[in-house]
């Protein structure tokens, strides 16, 4: 894997904000590449400072340490102004399409929006044409350019979005959510429409998600992110067969298994109590306090990501070795059954 | 414009045709600007034509609104003064407008240190007593026609600013918002696009309402004899040229008082169906007593 393969990252990036409560360490130590070509799957609970993350890639939010870097370039310290060349790089499709979608506007003139800003048109006529080939591209019909979104279907919209993004041929496209406020429905077609996509134009993906069950038959590579850190990362067949870390396992077993017979057997790990406060968040490792394998050493010491196999890292000292068990979780003595 | 755009306005215009009070002022505030383009083609007489043989004459078939001191027909003279309360308002009006509008997207859109200097002005401004202030600039400035409108367009700025501020910090916190900075949209573009179509409807509420105040301030700042100098021929100093024979001439402050309340009143109701219709959440009283149990 060499420099050039990596198109977008954040090297060691914290983003902290300033509340009355405290300061919040939304994301706190992120290291993370997004290779081209790749749809790289980007999974926590709310809180878990993914959202955050995937926003400190276009650099919408600002870093308080760390770096980051979009297609060679490190956009850390770039002002306002500098950064809104690099926007055409790095696309976002955003959760809720009603609110990402100008209420007064045209579907037109969003999707032509990125065209204009960055000149990528010679001609209203050229913009005009280039509107209807990426409505096309997402199965919408061209006159869809003239209907406001109020008039359109959550998945339309979404549609829409994602036309949008495309629009400026970038080379990451941020996929934050870009499901979960629609209908199960409708889920699967943006889902299908996202893959299709990637495969004719060869798309880079960010793909951000709560929960595994939505990235599982999209991604190249999973990471997942607890209270600001990324606890595991690895391709999908080491995630999804041989979790490592006990917060991995966990958000596992919490994926519902089509087969009642396997789903009333199968042992389900349950967290107690909530995310901590990403304000103060536990000494040692974050995840000790609802882990139901943590120990006295938990406490201690933060884990470092460290290898655990091929192209799989997780941070945890007690790292699960446990048998391939998709349907059970990794099942150990000391993992409550539910 | 856009369909959304046309769409609205018929909303507009529908709802206000339901509306007999609105209808009533839209009526006369048509009248009014006919009056205020034709004025000096309607007057019976000329504004300055003296006749000493009918000085303060009563309403009669020649002069329907009689004469004043010096014999001028007063008919002649409200209607060609409709014209100058016409163009304060919208002059002083735009000027606030302009001048609100681009402090309060300055202030709500940058914040931080911007923001706190720019609406502290503003609260400044806004804690003069209108009249007060007015006063103070056409003192610095001296009397006439222009600096009235300065002076109305200055002290009506603060309350476009804070409306427009309150707008953007709404808007601004939209994800459309944020969707449009990640493809790389300029601030200016953002402001002008997604921005102030979406804060439009208070805004033209506000500036509705705010005629009928600036034509009001006007006609007070000409009243003090600030405003139009004379002998050209205002509401306001035509009231405060009646003043001294009141109890003798009744018809000197009547008439140009009625033109004075007739028009702030027909703003005002149009103003205040515009924001039943585009401002929805601000109930009108009707609608606060019928949710009450």
């Amino acid at each position: 894997m060499t420099a050039a393969d990596v198109v977008a990252e954040l090297d060691d990036l914290a983003v902290h904000f300033p509340t009355r409560a405290g300061v919040v360490r939304a994301v706190d130590g992120v290291t993370l590449a997004v290779r081209r070509g790749e749809t790289l799957g980007l999974v926590g609970e709310s809180g878990s400072g993914k959202s955050t993350a995937g926003l400190a890639l276009l650099r919408l939010v600002d870093p308080t340490s760390g770096r980051v870097r979009v297609a060679g370039a490190d956009v850390t310290r770039w002002s306002r102004r500098r950064l809104r060349g690099m926007r055409r790089h790095v696309a976002m499709v955003f959760q809720d399409p009603q609110a990402s979608l100008d209420p007064r506007r045209t579907v037109g003139d969003s999707i032509a929006e990125p065209l204009t800003v960055h000149r990528l048109a010679a001609s209203a006529a050229a913009r005009r044409a280039r509107v209807a080939e990426l409505l096309d591209l997402v199965g919408l019909r061209a006159e869809t350019a003239d209907r406001h979104p109020h008039e359109l279907s959550g998945g339309q919209r979404q549609r829409v979005g994602v036309a949008r993004a495309l629009a400026g041929e970038p080379d990451l496209i941020v996929l934050d959510e870009p499901i979960a406020s629609l209908d199960l429905s409708v889920q699967a077609q943006i889902m299908n429409l996202l893959r299709h996509l990637q495969r004719d134009l060869g798309l880079t993906y960010l793909f951000i998600a709560h929960d595994l069950a939505a990235v599982e038959h999209m991604s190249d590579r999973i990471a997942v992110m607890y209270l600001g850190r990324i606890v595991e990362t690895g391709p999908p067949e080491r995630i999804y067969r041989q979790p490592a870390h006990p917060y991995t396992a966990a958000l596992l077993s919490a994926v519902p298994v089509a087969d009642p017979r396997v789903e009333r057997e199968r042992r389900r790990i349950v967290l107690t109590g909530d995310i901590p406060s990403p304000v103060d968040p536990p000494g040692g490792c974050r995840f000790r306090t609802r882990c139901p394998r943590a120990r006295d050493e938990c406490a201690r010491t933060d884990p470092a990501l460290a290898e655990v196999g091929p192209d799989h890292r997780a941070a945890c000292l007690f790292p699960l070795d446990g048998e391939p068990d998709r349907d059970g979780g990794p099942a150990r003595e000391d993992v409550p059954a539910a | 414009m856009s369909a959304t755009t046309e769409r609205t306005a018929r909303r507009v215009l529908d709802a206000l045709r339901r509306d007999p009070l609105a209808v009533g002022g839209t009526v006369v505030l048509v009248l009014l600007v006919v009056v205020g383009v034709a004025g000096p083609w309607l007057a019976p007489a000329g504004v300055n034509d003296v006749d000493v043989d009918q000085m303060l004459r009563p309403p009669s078939g020649a002069h329907p609104f009689g004469t004043d001191e010096l014999g001028r027909d007063v008919l002649s003279r409200v209607l060609v003064a409709a014209r100058v309360s016409l163009q304060v308002g919208a002059v002083s009006v735009g000027i606030a407008l302009v001048a609100g509008v681009t402090l309060g997207l300055l202030a709500g859109y940058y914040r931080g240190w911007l923001d706190s200097v720019l609406m502290r002005a503003m609260d400044v401004l806004f804690a003069f007593p209108v009249l007060l202030l007015a006063v103070a600039i056409v003192a610095v400035l001296g009397p006439g026609l222009l600096t009235a409108m300065v002076a109305i367009g200055v002290v009506y700025t603060p309350i476009f600013a804070r409306i427009t501020r309150a707008g953007v910090l709404s808007v601004r916190e939209q994800v459309f918002v944020r969707a449009a900075v990640s493809i790389g949209a300029s601030d200016l573009r953002i402001m002008r696009r997604h921005v102030l179509p979406n804060i439009a409807a208070p805004l033209i509420v506000q500036t509705s309402l705010s005629l009928a105040f600036a034509i009001l301030s006007e006609a007070a700042l000409s009243f003090l004899g600030l405003g139009i100098q004379p002998p050209a021929p205002a509401w306001g100093r035509m009231l405060f040229d009646g003043r001294g024979f009141v109890t003798d001439a009744w018809w000197l402050g009547v008439f140009p008082g009625a033109a004075i309340f007739l028009t702030v009143l027909a703003f005002n109701l149009v103003g205040d169906a515009l924001r039943d219709v585009l401002d929805p959440r601000q109930l009108t009283l009707a609608e606060a007593r019928r949710s009450t149990p």
